[in-house]
């Protein structure tokens, strides 16, 4: 059993046309499962219905084995974090207060020490006690990641997460994630443009395009069943075929 | 309700605004601004009519002093869920481990804080401007300033629910609906001075309940029970439909997906 299940989900923002249908997938603990699909495909509406600021028109969402409803909501975001590219925190507070609210709102044990992990993982340790409105949009990013991993999440919904940061800083972030998931056993949904990022770090690629799930499989699996070099190829093959 | 998630969510406003001297000085500029302008303006009128309108002073200062109470009541809920929106922050408190109910919980909280620091500046001068103690009320001061918290929770959290539905675009009233009240709340004159058709419409105004408490505290000593029950009343119903409302929003928001899009 995966500890997340998507099953038949389905959004519709207005009568007769829909954001997503029909998506299923399941996501096993320490995988990295990467959302792919040109903008509107509804990559983005796909991570906030799993975290439960958009309710489904149709399908069920299980994570860690229950059915996400608003009486399961807090038990099941207690051990997911979340971070995005366009989600700050606020600028005025330092990095380290800033951390400290939410190593307290996810009840964290020893939230000092997490507090301090988290900002190591991701090289703002020295910058804990700058305001946030003095760092670069990457490092914004970086201190984004550093909240995602306040909780030791089980599951990490990220969007776009290396947008913005440079190369070796998103490299870095790339390896932090793996490393998780293959020690930790960190699962992870994420989604990105850059293809390259995808087919690095994915066990497991889906692709979206208008709201509907066109391909679902390992990276390189895909790519030798579509007799393509790379996942960049396959995206424009898949997308050509499926419109 | 668990304690650590509304410890967490007031610590974020407490940073916000011991790092913030603009917030913190806007806290107590606007009442110390209205009670020195208003306060001079009523000395004038009492001693132009020298010393035939005692109870001027005594009856503008403490109205000031409890209207402030109202506002920075109302304040503290509808700013402090602003701030989350213009920080872009909003998401990652609506996608932790907390319920709508603690946040309005932390909201409230976090008014109340406001509230007791505004009202130790605005009572402190007026009295050593104008000598008027605003304690000279005596054990009716808390219903008074209880009830005018209650009414400003309530506007708040309707005003709040409007912000989370419409978006910043309905900012403004985070400042201006209280003040669709102010008229029609007998702050500074008493009710019966108002046209007969707004008379009917103060009646259900807890505000206007308190002040004409306040007025008969401050001339006869003693505040009619009939005000005290109707304001209490009266507030009861408004923050229960606040809530009401605010939870309602909330699940269409979730249905439409506007919270995402208003976080952003």
């Amino acid at each position: 059993m995966g500890i997340v299940e998507i099953e038949g989900l389905g959004k519709s923002f207005e009568p007769g046309s829909y954001a997503l249908r029909n998506i299923s997938f399941s996501l096993s603990r320490g995988q990295i499962l990467g959302i792919l699909g040109p903008n509107g495909a509804g990559k983005t509406t796909l991570i906030h219905m799993i975290l439960a600021l958009i309710l489904p028109t149709e399908g069920t969402i299980r994570i860690f084995g229950k059915v996400l409803s608003p009486s399961t909501r807090t038990d099941i975001l207690r051990r997911m974090n979340f971070a995005s590219n366009y989600v700050f925190l606020p600028q005025t507070l330092t990095l380290w207060e800033n951390l400290m609210v939410y190593a307290i709102m996810y009840e964290v044990p020893d939230p000092s020490k997490k507090c301090a992990e988290a900002l190591r993982m991701f090289g703002l340790y020295d910058k804990r006690n700058k305001r946030a409105k003095t760092l670069s949009s990457g490092q914004m990013m970086r201190l984004c990641l550093s909240k995602a991993m306040i909780n030791d999440p089980e599951v990490l919904l990220l969007d776009e997460p290396t947008a913005g940061l440079d190369p070796e800083i998103a490299r870095e972030t790339r390896r932090i994630l793996v490393e998780l998931s293959r020690e930790k056993g960190l699962s992870v949904i994420y989604t990105s443009h850059n293809l390259g990022e995808m087919q690095e770090v994915s066990g497991r690629v889906l692709f979206l395009d208008e709201g509907k799930a066109l391909l679902e499989g390992p990276p390189a699996e895909l790519i030798g069943r579509y007799d393509v070099k790379n996942l960049e190829e396959l995206f424009f093959k898949v997308l050509e075929s499926g419109r | 309700m668990r304690a650590r998630h509304i410890e967490a969510l007031c610590l974020r406003q407490i940073y916000l605004y011991r790092r913030s001297l603009t917030r913190l000085l806007e806290t107590f500029y606007w009442p110390t601004m209205d009670l020195l302008l208003w306060g001079f303006v009523t000395l004038y009128l009492q001693r132009s009519t020298f010393g035939r309108m005692p109870a001027f002073v005594s009856y503008f200062i403490g109205a000031l002093i409890l209207w402030d109470v109202l506002f920075r009541a109302e304040q503290g809920i509808s700013v402090s869920f602003l701030e989350d929106m213009w920080s872009r922050n909003l998401i990652n408190v609506f996608v932790a481990p907390v319920t709508v109910t603690e946040y309005l919980a932390s909201l409230m909280l976090i008014s109340a804080v406001k509230v007791i620091a505004a009202f130790t500046v605005t009572s402190s001068l007026g009295w050593l401007l104008y000598s008027f103690s605003i304690f000279k009320l005596g054990v009716y001061l808390l219903p008074l300033v209880l009830n005018l918290v209650a009414m400003g929770w309530a506007i708040g959290i309707f005003t709040t629910a409007l912000i989370l539905r419409y978006g910043l675009e309905a900012e403004i009233l985070a400042w201006a609906l209280a003040f669709l009240f102010l008229p029609f709340s007998a702050v500074f004159y008493p009710v019966r001075i108002l046209p007969h058709a707004l008379r009917a419409a103060a009646m259900f105004i807890p505000a206007s309940h308190a002040f004409e408490g306040m007025r008969a505290v401050i001339s006869r000593g003693v505040f009619p029970p009939a005000e005290f029950e109707y304001a209490t009343g009266l507030n009861i119903l408004y923050i229960s439909s606040s809530v009401w409302f605010f939870m309602r929003v909330y699940k269409k928001a979730l249905i439409s997906g506007i919270i995402p899009k208003i976080g952003e």
